[in-house]
């Protein structure tokens, strides 16, 4: 009937925008609050939207630089962390997998902001090096380093070494970890 | 990549657990709020629609 209208596909990008919004704020009514404002924002400019290019680094980019002038504009470096991003899992710390899981979110809220976006970026939703470098506004080398250096840091703080990696990938942990995330969701 | 046979095992450790955290999130109901203001903004943009209260 007309063209595929782009803001048709905003809804499709919301669960990732909640995501990365979540691992930025820290904060769950924060993140939404910064989904909402995005969602406005891309809607009201969608005409700045290239069809063809990657709508879900383009929705990144408003998020976090929502972000970030909003953290400018409170001034505030230190954000509020809520309860509900470190202690989501910890209600019943009984099996290895938990309690590894919530000392990485414990040991991932203390990062600064840059480097938990840059990980969130590159290890956890797939950017490559270059698409994370360009929402960023930012170098590649920089995105490496902050990559690097966040990695660095919490494999300090959660005491990995390679022996313990083994079983922290284990393919069995991870079964249970993703079965009890899953079941344990309301 | 092929950058996988040469990273040391605590990335692939730090980015399971990067995945976990993005993931859960990401497997969360979006809030009916995103639904109602999605349609909210089509409303403001349907044409003939008199409010035109965009700004």
């Amino acid at each position: 009937m007309s063209t595929p209208d782009p803001k048709d596909e905003l809804v499709d990008h919301l669960p990732a925008m909640r995501a990365f919004a979540m691992s930025l704020t820290r904060n769950s009514a924060t993140a939404d609050d910064m989904v909402q404002d995005t969602l406005v924002k891309a809607w009201t400019n969608i005409e700045k939207f290239e069809v063809g290019t990657n709508m879900r680094a383009w929705l990144f980019t408003i998020l976090r630089n929502t972000y970030y002038s909003s953290r400018r504009k409170t001034k505030r470096e230190v954000a509020d962390v809520d309860g509900v991003f470190t202690e989501s899992l910890s209600q019943k710390p009984d099996h290895d997998g938990r309690l590894q899981m919530t000392d990485f979110r414990a040991a991932f809220v203390q990062l600064p902001d840059e480097q938990r976006e840059a990980l969130i970026l590159v290890g956890a939703s797939g950017f490559a090096y270059e698409e994370a470098a360009e929402m960023c506004g930012v170098a590649i080398g920089t995105i490496k380093s902050r990559v690097n250096r966040g990695r660095a840091k919490l494999a300090e703080l959660m005491h990995i070494n390679e022996n313990e990696a083994m079983e922290l990938t284990d393919d069995a942990t991870m079964a249970v970890v993703a079965s009890r995330v899953n079941g344990g969701m309301r | 990549m092929a950058q996988d046979e040469k990273r040391p095992r605590g990335e692939d450790t730090i980015d399971a657990n990067l995945k976990r955290v993005y993931d859960e999130t990401l497997k969360e109901d979006v809030p009916d709020r995103f639904k109602d203001l999605l349609a909210q903004l089509k409303a403001q943009d349907a044409p003939g629609n008199g409010s035109n209260n965009a700004k």
